[in-house]
């Protein structure tokens, strides 16, 4: 008989049990989270930039207040939610009122937000419980949390290689079992490449599904807000708690929200469903063991009785290229409002109002965030535009009819996550392009807005851990989540933990 | 195509960001990355993208309209509360006009 699995090995659904049963109460399960949290192995991850222990074990006791109170099973009937007790993690890229929301950055190092994004309001409702603020790449550009102004988060796999980016310390966390769950955003593969790098379960929902209210705007046309976790029932558990139509934002879609977590979506068989293999994504540049890890993984989608077709995306390598001009237009627009006027670092000394504007992005900045301003200035600059810019909106609209056209011959497209697995810290800080290809098959996702998904399909030599990458037609998350699912109720590779973090 | 020192100069005063004096190098630092990032992007140029529509947005249909009512509260002094000066409701800047 194996021991009592241990608290911070249990999914959101086991939580919600045990504490309505007593087994253990939200403070207890908070406290159990802050000891790991505050342990000297988690402090070597650099996974969270503030943690917010007191304001956690303050949400754990109304938690539990709420919790007595409620007469329901936690699905309705009561005042309390599967999430009621359950200790998360927020990027710090969502604000959070009266805490720090740095964005990685140093220009936002004394922000302290005065509202809450939504994502964050919904899942406070909910009555989960904000454990901390998780370490990320300045402003999400990054794919391996080293642009931080707070240092780089560490894979938990191996503390030599990075957890991944921009959502680095979401991952971290997660991977070593310091939260339950952590919320992250992905503008172009941001949640699901630490996820593939750290072993987890991540979900980037359509474009328009999750608020971008109180999301730190990098690129608004890309980025959406998402969930890094231990197994695709809890993504899809949180990830229903902070979808749907919020009047805030104005590009938040109105379409309802299918209960992602209900048995009969989740659970559904997947007989009949057709997977779609892009040749483009299995060919040259893939790792042999991350092809062969992604292969076994769709063979065992096929014994549970998936078809597979071969689709084409002839265009897929042009979307790094076309999103290194859209994302960089988008934040040099978007990180304009970095001033030094309203809010975040102000400049000590200067001359005037053109030299504090320039001098306090200059010290509050970083060098990927300056050089992916300076290129969108460049690609947006009157010469330049039809060149650079009106170019990448063509060819945007040629990759997301590329997709559009494999959907007519699948339900859903499958291939890696990344080309490799984690690499180590430093290995390719010196060359951006080099960081870049880092996101080869994530980015053209978002460029469609179409949901995509990073689960756990095993490991290469060296005990790094391999993500199956899942491409969804436009807002159907329900396929993937049912697929990844059903995927780990047949292997284990999401139960795998890191070594010392069990 | 690769962007001279005068080029990185004149974009970075664009986007407003100063280079530290005191470093010479700098400019020619980020003339070299930009280039290279450019020579990454122009691999577009492969692709013939003649009569496609842009896309701007994976949603295309029009946006959203709203009541015309007062929805937003007041929360002036708060907001200015982590401002790095401000005064009487005023955020204070160097003086633009004499």
């Amino acid at each position: 008989m194996p021991a009592a699995t241990a608290l911070h090995q249990k999914s959101i659904a086991a939580h919600a049990r045990s504490l309505r049963k007593g087994e253990y109460s939200c403070v207890e399960l908070t406290r159990h989270f802050l000891a790991r949290i505050e342990s000297t192995a988690a402090a070597e991850l650099n996974a969270f930039i503030t943690v917010t222990a007191d304001l956690a074990l303050e949400q754990a006791h109304e938690a539990d207040r709420r919790i007595k109170a409620a007469t329901g099973n936690g699905n309705g009937g009561g005042d309390d939610s599967l999430l009621t007790g359950i200790p998360l993690v927020h990027k710090d890229l969502f604000c959070t009122r009266g805490v720090l929301t740095s964005c990685g950055s140093k220009i936002l190092q004394n922000f302290i937000s005065p509202y809450d994004a939504t994502v964050v309001s919904r899942l406070k409702r909910c009555g989960a419980v904000m454990l901390a603020k998780s370490n990320m790449d300045e402003f999400a550009m990054g794919s391996s949390n080293e642009t931080s102004y707070y240092g780089p988060a560490r894979n938990p796999w191996d503390t030599a290689t990075v957890p991944g980016g921009s959502s680095g310390g979401s991952a971290a966390a997660v991977a070593a079992r310091l939260a339950s769950v952590a919320t992250g955003t992905d503008t172009g593969g941001s949640i699901r490449q630490p996820a593939a790098l750290c072993g987890l379960t991540g979900i980037k929902p359509s474009y328009g599904r999750v608020s971008r209210h109180g999301m730190i705007a990098f690129a608004s046309s890309l980025d959406q807000g998402g969930v890094l976790s231990r197994c695709a029932e809890d993504a899809a558990i949180v990830l229903h708690a902070i979808s749907g139509f919020d009047p805030r934002d104005a590009t938040s879609l109105q379409d309802e929200v299918p209960p992602y977590a209900d048995p009969a979506l989740l659970d559904a068989p997947i007989a009949g469903k057709t997977i779609g293999l892009p040749s483009e994504f299995f060919g040259d540049g893939v790792d042999d063991e991350v092809a062969a890890r992604v292969e076994e993984a769709v063979a065992q989608l096929r014994a549970l009785g998936a078809k597979t077709t071969p689709v084409e995306l002839p265009l897929s390598a042009a979307g790094i290229p076309c999103y290194y001009v859209i994302a960089p237009a988008e934040a040099s627009s978007n990180l304009a409002r970095f001033d030094g006027v309203r809010y975040g670092h102000r400049a000590a000394e200067y001359d005037d109002l053109t030299d504090l504007y320039a001098k306090t992005r200059a010290e509050g900045f970083g060098a990927e965030v300056k050089r992916r301003i300076m290129i969108g200035a460049y690609v947006l600059s009157s010469g330049y535009y039809d060149a650079y810019y009106l170019k990448a909106q063509k060819l945007r609209r040629m990759i997301a009819d590329d997709f559009a056209r494999a959907f007519e011959k699948c339900d859903l497209i499958a291939g890696p996550t990344t080309p490799a697995t984690a690499f180590a810290l430093g290995e390719k800080n010196d060359d951006p392009v080099a960081m870049y290809l880092n996101d080869i098959f994530t980015n053209a996702v978002n460029l469609a807005g179409l949901p995509g998904m990073s689960i756990p399909a095993g490991f290469d030599r060296r005990g790094l851990p391999v993500g199956l990458h899942l491409i969804g037609r436009y807002l159907d998350e329900a396929t993937l989540l049912n697929v990844a699912h059903r995927y780990q109720q047949e292997t284990d590779w999401h139960l795998q933990t890191p070594p010392g973090w069990e | 195509m690769s962007i001279t020192r005068e080029q990185v100069a004149h974009i970075a005063h664009l986007a407003r960001l100063k280079f530290d004096p005191t470093d010479p190098e700098e400019a020619e630092f980020y003339a070299h990355q930009l280039s290279r990032i450019l020579a990454l992007v122009e691999q577009m140029n492969r692709i013939d993208t003649d009569g496609v529509a842009p896309m701007s947005h994976p949603q295309e249909s029009p946006l959203r309209l709203r009541d015309d009512r007062v929805t937003a509260e007041n929360r002036r002094e708060e907001y200015q509360q982590i401002a790095p000066s401000a005064e009487h409701g005023l955020y204070l800047v160097p003086r633009v006009i004499e």
